[in-house]
């Protein structure tokens, strides 16, 4: 399945605020 | 919602957040409110119940008791084997206990983690409920 991350943290959390939706945050190292 | 944040591109985050090791997955809330942690690799299995497990904590949080019990039981029957599962039975039945304030439904989860879990560190939480 395909995300369609978001990298910018205020923009995400203010689309989840208009949206009602939770935020998942994925803390990484791995290699891109 | 899905935010990335890799250690390279965004290292202000890991401080913002208190993010010490990774992998390191965060469940929020709409308010940008911290509800679940999940910290380390886990197996594909493993890391769907986790999720799950944050959803319904968010549920949970802002008294949703419903879906958030809708949520546990969902861990419970697809994840049942695992040891999470033993959360899950308790914060169903305690959702169905603040949904209707029917104490019942806290023997029944006592009952169901003795049988299922009964070394497990939920099914001793559930001891006050068993008579």
């Amino acid at each position: 399945m395909l995300v369609n991350w978001i990298k910018d943290a205020d923009a995400a959390f203010a689309q989840a605020k208009q949206e009602s939706k939770p935020l998942l945050i994925d803390f990484s190292a791995a290699p891109a | 919602m899905p935010l990335e944040a890799h250690i390279k591109e965004h290292p202000a985050y890991f401080k913002r957040f208190e993010a010490l090791w990774t992998p390191t997955i965060l469940v929020m809330d709409s308010e940008g409110v911290e509800r679940y942690r999940i910290e380390g690799y886990l197996p594909k299995d493993w890391f769907g119940a986790r999720l799950k497990m944050g959803l319904a904590r968010v549920a949970f949080m802002h008294k949703k008791f419903a879906d958030a019990q809708q949520l546990y039981e969902g861990v419970v029957e697809k994840f049942g084997n695992l040891a999470l599962a033993a959360e899950a039975i308790y914060y169903r039945d305690v959702c169905q206990y603040k949904a209707t304030n029917d104490h019942t439904s806290l023997g029944t989860a006592a009952i169901e983690l003795a049988e299922k879990f009964p070394t497990d560190e939920w099914r001793l939480k559930s001891l006050p409920w068993a008579h």
